[in-house]
């Protein structure tokens, strides 16, 4: 579905991303594990047009996605939930969902789209006239992801969704992200959280330092021990 | 429904004080017509996409000087007409260029916009022909003038109003809020930013165009003063520029200050501007109306 060949994103001299080649192939879920500073938000930032790639291709669907603005992505059918969260303070849970059907591809059926997301987030639905700012750091997280996915979409990035948040709230956010990836939906996620992205993802790519270092399905990458070590916290990281 | 029929009662109400006010009022209800309407439109762009513009004199000096080559050849009409689609096509061209821009790149841009309007026309008026000040003669009564502004104020109200409702609006404030959201929600950011700067922009060189008359000589240290730039982003903020009626509430007792210094202190009168423009950002950064809502609000609970 989402093809990645040869990407190399470069800031001036800096190098942020050499040579990275994925695949995200239609209804898997594929993850991208690394540390800060490791590419993976130039990564996304590509894909979502923000970022301009220094050479390499992105092809979705048999089409290039280099020099597409981000707003044509959604009408293709990609959603991006923002590092960050990126919901709108100042906006009810309600509007904050609206706005994601914003898109041409949403605007039909958006109430039968906003059932769904309250189906997957039941929270979303008791809580709908809130303003999003006033919600914890979790729900806030879910009102993002609903409002990715009432532009209906095929494939949807997630830029790190745990990040920042306490980790009990992380369990709930995953949880939601399983029941979404029981609908079938294709997801690329960029997470440090590897021991809980590995529990759901399909596939797994590392990267350090602005390359890919590893892959694998998500089952074999949970057991090399130079993984567990590097990414899940081994005997280094319980030292420090 | 009160709504709609108050403020339709206030500006009948406000159609007829020219006939029963001194030529002195009527000066200060232009004034604060003019300053209302500059302060509205300039929130109707930077209100919502918090980019904060100092461009508005160029469009207001722009239309002013419209008036001022076209008095003679052209129908007052027509020279309205002109006067909004050259604004227009400025904040077209500008705002193509340059509303990528972000934060204070897009300040110092636009500040740098309305002086070089005012220096390529002085430049032009210098080199090619040869007068530096215009006259405008035109058969248009202190009235009539204060009737046009009335008007434009209430249009660009109703306007802006039109536009909180609209998928326009709504894209606007998503724009303020966070921009890449905003674009990965499915909103075309460049359209959208640039119909609401065209827009705001015709409605400030309209204003320069129906209020050059009362400058009688023009040139263009006057009307592209940079001082009614900032006059009308203080207002704005004052009031509270993403509020439908914080312009005008900022804008007529701002603007009546202002008068009573100029006149009082027109010596002190720019010390006691900064003054105001530094407590205006200090004690209410958010505008009058979200603060007097703060304040009730906290007076609710205390009494709850």
């Amino acid at each position: 579905m989402l093809e990645i060949r040869d990407l190399t994103i470069a800031y001036g001299k800096h190098i942020a991303l050499d040579r990275a080649t994925l695949n995200v192939a239609q209804g898997t879920m594929v993850a991208i594990l690394g540390a800060n500073g490791a590419g993976k938000s130039s990564l996304l930032g590509a894909i979502g047009g923000r970022v301009q790639p220094t050479a390499g291709e992105i092809v979705y669907r048999g089409q290039s996605l280099l020099g597409r603005p981000a707003h044509l992505l959604v009408e293709q059918g990609i959603a991006l939930v923002p590092e960050g969260r990126g919901i709108f303070p100042g906006l009810s849970v309600l509007d904050n969902l609206r706005l994601g059907a914003i898109a041409k591809r949403a605007a039909t059926g958006a109430n039968a789209q906003m059932e769904e997301v309250f189906a997957l987030f039941p929270k979303l639905a008791q809580r709908r006239s809130q303003l999003a700012g006033t919600m914890s750091g979790g729900e806030q997280q879910m009102v993002a992801i609903g409002r990715a996915l009432m532009s209906k979409p095929d494939l949807l990035l997630l830029d790190e969704p745990s990040l920042g948040l306490a980790p009990i709230v992380v369990k709930e956010v995953f949880a939601a992200l399983s029941r979404i990836r029981e609908t079938g939906l294709t997801i690329l996620i960029v997470e440090q959280n590897a021991r809980a992205t590995l529990e759901l993802a399909d596939f797994a790519y590392l990267m350090e330092v602005g390359r890919i270092s590893g892959a694998g399905p998500a089952s074999q990458i949970k057991s090399d021990p130079a993984v567990v070590r590097a990414f899940l916290g081994g005997t280094l990281a319980k030292t420090r | 429904m009160s709504r709609i029929i108050l403020p339709l009662i206030g500006l009948a109400l406000l159609a007829i004080v020219p006939l029963i006010v001194t030529d002195y009022g009527l000066g200060l209800l232009i004034g604060a017509a003019t300053y209302v309407t500059l302060a509205s439109a300039w929130a109707l762009f930077s209100g919502q996409t918090h980019y904060i513009s100092l461009a508005t004199v160029a469009f207001y000096g722009t239309g002013a000087y419209t008036v001022a080559v076209l008095n003679e050849t052209l129908g007052y009409g027509a020279v309205l007409l002109c006067a909004a689609l050259i604004g227009g096509t400025i904040a077209l061209v500008v705002g193509l260029a340059t509303l990528r821009l972000r934060g204070v790149y897009f300040v110092i841009f636009s500040f740098g916009l309305a002086e070089l309007v005012r220096q390529l026309i002085t430049w032009y008026e210098v080199n090619v022909t040869g007068t530096l000040g215009r006259y405008i003669f035109l058969d248009i009564t202190t009235r009539q003038i204060y009737w046009q502004m009335l008007g434009l104020a209430a249009i660009t109200i109703a306007l802006t109003a039109w536009i909180h409702r609209s998928r326009l609006g709504m894209a606007l404030r998503v724009i303020g809020d966070d921009e890449t959201v905003a674009a990965h929600s499915g909103i075309n950011l460049a359209r959208v930013k640039l119909l609401a700067f065209v827009l705001s922009a015709v409605i400030l060189t309209l204003a320069g165009a129906i209020t050059s008359p009362r400058y009688v000589y023009v040139e263009p240290s006057i009307v592209f003063n940079p001082t009614i730039s900032f006059l009308t982003v203080i207002m704005a903020l004052l009031g509270g520029a993403n509020r439908l009626w914080g312009p005008t509430l900022g804008a007529v007792p701002l603007f009546l200050i202002f008068e009573w210094l100029s006149s009082n202190f027109p010596d002190s009168y720019p010390i006691l501007l900064g003054l105001l423009f530094i407590g205006v950002v200090f004690l209410v950064p958010n505008g009058l109306i979200a603060s007097t809502e703060r304040l009730l609000g906290k007076a609710k609970g205390a009494r709850g």
